[in-house]
This record gives C-alpha cells, sequence and structure tokens, in this order.
C-alpha cells in the first residue's frame, strides 16, 4: 500500500482511495480547466470583497492595496466573480 | 459451548448480530426484514449490547449512517429488503469503493410494481455490481453463521469490503427453526475488535470519498475489481477456520449427491434445501442428478463453478429473478458466460421461478429437471430461459 498523491497505476491506488495529506487538494491545478480569465479593472473596484467571497475556489486574494486579484494556478473561469461585481469591474476575457 | 436453540430466524440474525459486538446500527424496518431491526434495537434498549441503535428517517440514511460510523472505526451494521435495498443504491458503489468494512442482512424480496411483499431476489440481483461481497444462506443456521462471517471477512486486511447476507424473505425471515447459536466467547476469539485501515478523527487527518477525474477514475475502478476477485482467497481461509471451530462446512458452491450425475440442478438461497427433496426423489426413481448451491455470488466462484460440472451433461439454472428482455435470470445469464469458453460444457438451461413468492415445490424442480432432460435428448431448448409455471391462454 503505497501512499502518494497521483498513484500511477491501480497498484498503487490506496485502498478506498484515502488521502492521508492534510490540503493535498492544492496540488491539483484547476486553473488548467481555465478558457476565459477574470481581469479586473480597479478603477471601477469599491473593495467590496464580494468577488473574494464568491470565488467556489477561493483563489481570489486582497493585496496590499486592497484591490483584489485571482491566483491563475486555481482559477477556472467560472465567472462568478464577474457576475456577482456589482460595479461590474471584473471581465472575462477570452484565454489566447 | 453453542447452545442449541429453537426460534424465529430473524430473531436468531439479530442475536448473531449482537454477539458480533457491533458499535453501530442504522435500520429502517421494511418487511421482511423488520424482526431483525425490531430485535436488535430491544437487545440495544435492554442494555444487553452496548451499541448505538439510530433510528433514521429512510434506507439512505440507513447507509449513510453506517457507513459514517464505519468510517469513525465502529462496527456497523443494518437490515433491508426489496425497496429499501434500492433506496440505498446511490450509497452502496460508495460504501465499496470508501472500503468501509459495512454488514448489511437483505430480507430477499420482490421489487415492486406491482407491490409485493413476498420473496424473490429481483433486490439483490439489481445490486449485483455495486462492489459488495455477497452470501446467499440456505436455512436459519446458515444466516447465523453467515452473519458472524460477514464481520470477519469484511474487515480482514486483505478485503476491506462490504458483505451482503441474503436470506430469502419469509422463507427464512419468518421460519421457526432448530439452529445452533456460538457462545460469546467463542465469536469472541474468532472476531477480534474490529483494526479500521484508518478512521476519521481529527488528530490524523484523512479525506475519504474524494473526488477522481478521468485520470485515475479507471485505476480505481480496476483496483475495486481486483480487491473483490482477491477477496474469494480470504473468504476461503475463513470459512476453513469455521469449519475448524463449528464443524460446520461452506464452500463458494456446495454440492448435493452431485459427483457422478449428469444433470445438474444449480440454486440459491432457501431452494437449495427444497431442491435436496426432489434430488433424492429422482435419485430412488434411477435419474441421474445432483445438486449445486451457490453460496458466494459476488466475487463469482468461476473455478468453482467450473469444476462443479466438469462431466456433467445437462446443468439446469434456477432463478428467482428476472433481467427484463435480457438474456435470462441473472444466475442464468452469469453462469452461461462463465462456461463459455470451456472446450466441453453441459447443456445450460435456465428456468425463472418463484417470483414474488410463488410457492417452489420438490416437485416443480422435478418436472423442470425431467423437462430438461427431454429437451437435451432432443438437442434443443425451446427458448433461452422459461418463465416457470407462468399461466398461458
Ligand atoms: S466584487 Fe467587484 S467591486 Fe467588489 S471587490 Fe471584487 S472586484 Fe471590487
Ligand atoms: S473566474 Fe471563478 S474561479 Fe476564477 S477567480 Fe472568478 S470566481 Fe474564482
Amino acid at each position: 500500500m503505497v501512499n502518494r498523491k497521483w498513484p500511477e497505476t491501480w497498484q498503487e491506488v490506496n485502498p478506498g482511495c484515502m488521502v492521508f495529506e492534510p490540503g493535498s487538494a492544492s496540488e491539483y491545478h484547476t486553473g488548467t480547466w481555465r478558457s476565459q480569465k477574470p481581469v479586473w479593472n480597479n478603477e471601477k473596484c469599491i473593495k467590496c470583497g464580494i468577488c473574494y467571497i464568491f470565488c467556489p475556489e477561493g483563489c481570489i486574494h486582497e493585496g496590499a492595496d486592497g484591490y483584489f486579484s485571482a491566483d491563475m494556478d486555481y482559477c477556472k473561469g467560472c465567472g462568478i466573480c464577474a457576475h456577482e461585481c456589482w460595479p461590474a469591474a471584473i471581465s472575462m476575457v477570452e484565454e489566447g | 459451548m453453542s447452545k442449541r436453540i429453537g426460534m424465529e430466524v430473524s430473531i436468531a440474525a439479530a442475536e448473531a448480530v449482537a454477539l458480533c459486538r457491533i458499535d453501530v446500527a442504522a435500520v429502517y424496518p421494511i418487511t421482511p426484514s423488520t424482526h431483525i431491526a425490531e430485535h436488535l434495537s430491544s437487545i440495544v434498549s435492554d442494555g444487553k449490547l452496548d451499541a448505538e441503535f439510530i433510528t433514521v428517517e429512510s434506507e439512505h440514511s440507513a447507509m449513510s449512517g453506517i457507513m459514517g460510523a464505519s468510517a469513525a472505526g465502529a462496527r456497523a451494521f443494518t437490515a433491508t429488503g426489496s425497496q429499501g435495498v434500492m433506496y440505498m443504491h446511490e450509497m452502496l458503489p460508495v460504501a465499496s469503493a470508501m472500503r468501509l468494512p459495512v454488514v448489511m442482512a437483505i430480507g430477499n424480496r420482490a421489487v415492486s410494481g406491482p407491490l409485493n411483499i413476498l420473496n424473490d431476489h429481483g433486490d439483490i440481483m439489481m445490486e449485483r455490481d455495486t462492489g459488495w461481497i455477497s452470501l446467499f444462506a440456505q436455512n436459519g443456521q446458515e444466516v447465523i453463521d453467515m452473519i458472524i462471517q460477514a464481520f470477519r471477512i469484511a474487515e480482514h486486511k486483505d478485503v476491506m469490503l462490504p458483505v451482503n447476507v441474503n436470506i430469502d424473505g419469509f422463507i427464512l425471515t419468518h421460519m421457526v427453526e432448530a439452529m445452533d447459536m456460538p457462545d460469546q466467547d467463542e465469536i469472541d476469539r474468532f472476531l477480534p475488535p474490529f483494526v479500521p485501515y484508518a478512521t476519521l478523527h481529527p488528530d490524523r487527518p484523512v479525506s475519504m470519498g474524494t473526488f477522481a477525474g478521468n485520470d485515475i477514475y479507471t485505476e480505481i475502478s480496476k483496483s475495486k475489481d481486483a480487491a473483490l476477485i482477491n477477496a474469494k482467497k480470504t473468504i476461503l481461509q475463513i470459512w476453513k477456520e469455521w469449519e475448524k471451530l463449528f464443524g460446520r462446512k461452506y464452500e463458494p458452491i456446495e454440492s448435493y449427491r452431485a459427483d457422478d450425475a449428469e444433470i445438474l440442478l444449480l440454486t440459491m438461497g432457501s431452494m437449495g434445501e427444497t431442491a435436496e427433496m426432489a434430488i433424492d426423489a429422482l435419485r430412488a426413481k434411477g435419474m441421474s442428478v445432483g445438486l449445486l448451491k451457490f453460496k458466494l455470488w459476488r466475487p463469482f466462484p468461476f473455478d468453482e463453478l467450473k469444476k462443479a460440472v466438469k462431466g456433467a451433461k445437462i446443468l439446469t439454472v434456477i432463478d428467482r429473478a428476472i433481467s427484463y428482455g435480457g438474456p435470462g435470470g441473472p444466475l442464468g445469464i452469469e453462469v452461461r458466460s462463465a462456461l463459455y469458453d470451456e472446450s466441453s460444457r453441459p447443456a445450460i438451461f435456465n428456468y425463472i421461478i418463484g417470483l414474488g413468492g410463488r410457492d417452489v415445490t420438490p416437485e416443480d424442480f422435478m418436472t423442470i429437471l425431467k423437462s430438461s432432460a427431454s429437451q437435451a435428448k432432443k438437442k434443443a431448448m425451446k427458448e433461452r430461459y422459461v418463465i416457470y409455471g407462468v399461466r398461458e391462454s
């Protein structure tokens, strides 16, 4: 029974696929799912933090200047932040 | 020392569960398994067993409840049947995927519709592919024994899979029988306390029931399949040990007067004892017949089946369930498939019988055996399967 985060072969799968490493979900980069990315226009931002609260990935962080940005390793491009931002400071832009 | 008892099989089943010193039971009562739950609940409320008995609002919650308990390290049990098993359906493959060694007694009953509360195997056959170990009892003694064995098998470090014990509704659940009830010391020696592979505990964090995408789901499915196939080795070992301790032999396929038989009858569950009477009667008339009884449904005993049918000319498979619009009864379908690659195999006939509690008598088996013999002589079974005794106009 190998205790590894990423079993390669079926023989390496833990019984019940249990994961013994706390917080190992952070190793899974949901950013690879993204086809659109959120782009912030801080001129419209009123620093309410709604985008931070609603992001289902928990990948939006507040910077030292009080504005918000997303960690693109985890942002899956769902657009919820843009939808919830009432001053419309976030727009979803096609990934190039 | 075991004690000779005479009691209803469901009551004995609950007593057997208590001997296993379960920690948690979560049950939603449903006919014909209700007496198991009722009696178990009395044992707990009378203080004879230190366990939590959770009265849930549904079978889905009963299964979820014992899965949670098992994940926390508890020995857990439930009982149900028919609509109850179907209501649990969503959770059954999760229990096996999470490798939670819970035990479930099923009072087998026909499924709706139309509504029917009597026996057939339609309920468990719909759960065939959920990754559980599946045992079939033919009498009250086997119910006691298999429930106790089930915990030992399920919790074995080389198995770690849930087990269901199938008990024909009413025919077995409500039968009053003479049985040997093992005593507590014997069971304590046979079944040591549950040592889980991992438990949910804040001091030792572990994630159970995680997400798996297309990059790993295939490997996980293969490992689950392998675990179930591999479980047979341990089941056989534990059955050997049981035989040594209690003198009662358990095999994946039990045979009765089958060694030299040209015509074999294959049954599951309580039909086995009825069929013995038919075999005796036909043997007395000089017919070369024998009986095979399936006890281990999952993992499917391929080797034992091949060995058991060697030399036979006719194999008549009896199903108590039907796969609508399919190739026959579930047992018939699988036996045909299992023997397909054999260079020599018996002619296979498949009869579906006893649906929704219709009586199955020794005479029925005699008629079926004679009919397969005469059809085999003519070299063809008229249909892939026959629903025996159906009224036709
Ligand atoms: S929701 Fe919009 S306005 Fe509010 S903090 Fe986020 S970007 Fe700024
Ligand atoms: S697009 Fe979705 S995942 Fe990305 S930052 Fe916005 S809410 Fe979070």
